[in-house]
């Protein structure tokens, strides 16, 4: 009897013993990344970073680059949004359980898996390959292109997170609805999108987050650009753009500048991370 | 194959066959993904009373009253055959109008949903549906159906709040004021208490008690007590058949059928 109770104990002790440690080596990499980001992104952090441009070399800053950034991301996250939410809504309410909602769902699912630099050579091949054609052969990079290559990554999520929240929807509630006589559409659109909202909002958050760290779809679509560029039409520089490109200087000045975009980058989707984790557990609360 | 079911069926209800039923039930079949849940249920359900609805779980209880508004057809591969007529109308036929139908008979759940919205808003909702009214006469309709649904002196003065935020009985109270604020004829309750309290369930029970005067009421419970309490008529179902359907008293003290005494005094379910 008590030998069993032994071999219980210590078969437990083991077990959480081992966990434990995954778990630490996980959380020990990912801090060691935030501080040493930290740490060497803090040392270049300066004012110049918001107002120079990466024109000036060492002496400039990274202000053409976040913009570029912000507007990237901003064209990205405005096309797959309202494609995402609404393809995410049939799958939910029209499809769900058709063998075509369960298809759409599976190649949705590669597609969320998809290469990053795939997205960046497609956009090349049907934006900027043939509007090249239409300008008589210089080549036409624009920060709209990438627009569209980080939409086509961020399409994904959005649908996903909006099938999934929609589905948590519980039923009763569609079946109240609809037994007062209101009309799937309405149902929908006034009641299951509201009561999904939060979740959703949730998931566009984690989307733009996830786009804002992609550097490989920009380098055939946005290129860069060495001057500020606010119109899409535009070739734009961007975050990771310009970390890929001084993070391979030899200048360790240049070096400094790619740690203070890295930084800039990891508190932005930190801070994104961290509204979209306040949003949901502020409905929680509200729903219990 | 109607016409004959009728006459092999005598009409259950003796008391009712005076005044035609509210809804008529014949020989209704129900298949769930092929499985045959119902078997042929005939059943009179008169106009203006309580019908309580009572039998072990997985007897079709719930399946019965969800096919009283067709909610059961919103999901796929369910089927229903035979007819149910509601005032003489086949509620089952394609060609009957869902929007009619269920502004006719509504439905209150076992779990309260309130939607996602203000408590003035859960109420106007179903209304702005069917009926474009004026600000004045809307806010009228929604005071009425919250004092039908004795709630109206709990949440007069927060009424734009969120509906979230009322407990488990008020939300309860609230989604029976949303479908009475349709003005249905027919009111059906799938186990409406369910998931409440004691204090809760008897303003519930209360509460139907009061509204039989203005609707036609079906209850499905899995709680004997509550049909003997709110009920004027009793149905006890047993594996998809309509074993026995009288007045509640003779169902309680001197049931006709073995298995209808078997259950009420606990020997089974």
């Amino acid at each position: 009897m008590n030998t069993l109770y032994l071999r219980r104990r210590i078969t437990n002790a083991l077990a959480m013993t081992l966990s434990m440690l995954a778990t630490l080596v996980g959380l020990a990499f990912l801090a060691w990344i935030l501080w040493e980001t930290l740490r060497q992104g803090i040392s270049a952090l300066d004012l110049k970073l918001f107002t120079k441009i990466t024109a000036y070399g060492e002496d400039g800053g990274l202000a053409n680059a976040m913009v570029g950034s912000l507007v990237i991301n901003f064209i990205g996250i405005a096309i797959a949004t309202p494609i995402g939410v609404l393809a995410g809504t049939w799958l939910a309410e029209y499809a769900n359980r058709t063998k075509l909602g369960e298809s759409i769902r599976f190649l949705n699912d590669i597609l969320l898996s998809a290469p990053s630099i795939v997205m960046g050579l497609f956009v090349y091949t049907i934006i900027v390959l043939p509007s090249t054609a239409l300008t008589h052969g210089s080549t036409t990079f624009s920060g709209f292109a990438g627009g569209v290559a980080l939409a086509l990554i961020a399409l994904p999520v959005i649908v996903r997170t909006t099938d999934e929240m929609l589905r948590l929807v519980p039923s009763t509630l569609r079946e109240a609805a609809l037994s007062l006589g209101v009309p799937q559409w309405k149902l929908t659109l006034q009641i299951l999108i509201r009561a999904a909202r939060s979740g959703i909002i949730t998931g566009v958050l984690l989307a733009l987050a996830r786009i804002s760290g992609e550097t490989a779809p920009l380098l055939f679509t946005a290129f860069g650009n060495n001057y500020m560029a606010i119109n899409p039409i535009e070739k734009m520089s961007s975050l990771p753009q310009i970390i890929y490109q001084y993070a391979n200087d030899p200048g360790d000045a240049m070096h400094a500048l790619a740690w203070a975009g890295a930084f800039v980058i990891t508190m932005f989707v930190l801070l994104l991370s961290l509204g979209s984790r306040l949003i949901l557990s502020r409905t929680k609360v509200s729903h219990d | 194959m109607t016409d004959s079911a009728i006459a092999t069926n005598p009409t259950p209800v003796a008391a009712a066959a005076a005044v035609p039923p509210k809804l008529a039930v014949r020989d209704l079949h129900f298949y769930y993904n092929g499985f045959h849940a119902l078997k042929g249920i005939d059943m009179d359900i008169p106009s203006m009373q309580v019908t309580a609805i009572i039998g072990p779980s997985g007897c079709g209880k719930s399946t019965l009253l969800r096919i009283f508004n067709r909610i059961y057809a919103i999901y796929p591969k369910l089927e229903a055959k035979g007819s149910i007529e509601l005032d003489g109308e086949n509620i089952l036929d394609p060609s009957y109008s869902m929007n009619r139908l269920r502004s006719k008979i509504g439905m209150v759940f076992q779990k309260p949903v309130p939607f996602p919205m203000t408590i003035f808003e859960n109420v106007a909702y179903g209304i702005r549906h069917h009926e474009k009214l004026p600000k004045a006469e809307m806010e009228n309709r929604v005071e009425q159906a919250l004092r039908s649904s004795a709630l109206w002196n709990e949440v007069k003065d927060k009424l734009k709040q969120n509906a979230l935020g009322l407990s488990g009985g008020q939300q309860q109270r609230l989604c029976i004021a949303r479908a009475i604020a349709l003005k249905p004829e027919v009111l059906l309750l799938d186990e409406p208490t369910s998931a409440l309290d004691p204090i809760a369930t008897g303003r519930i029970e209360q509460l139907v008690e009061e509204l039989k005067s203005q609707f036609t009421i079906v209850i499905v419970t899995h709680n004997m007590q509550q049909a003997a309490r709110v009920s004027d008529l009793t149905a006890f179902m047993y594996l998809g058949e309509l074993i026995e359907f009288a007045q509640t008293e003779k169902i309680f003290t001197k049931p006709d059928k073995k298995q209808t005494e078997d259950y009420i005094t606990g020997r089974f379910g």
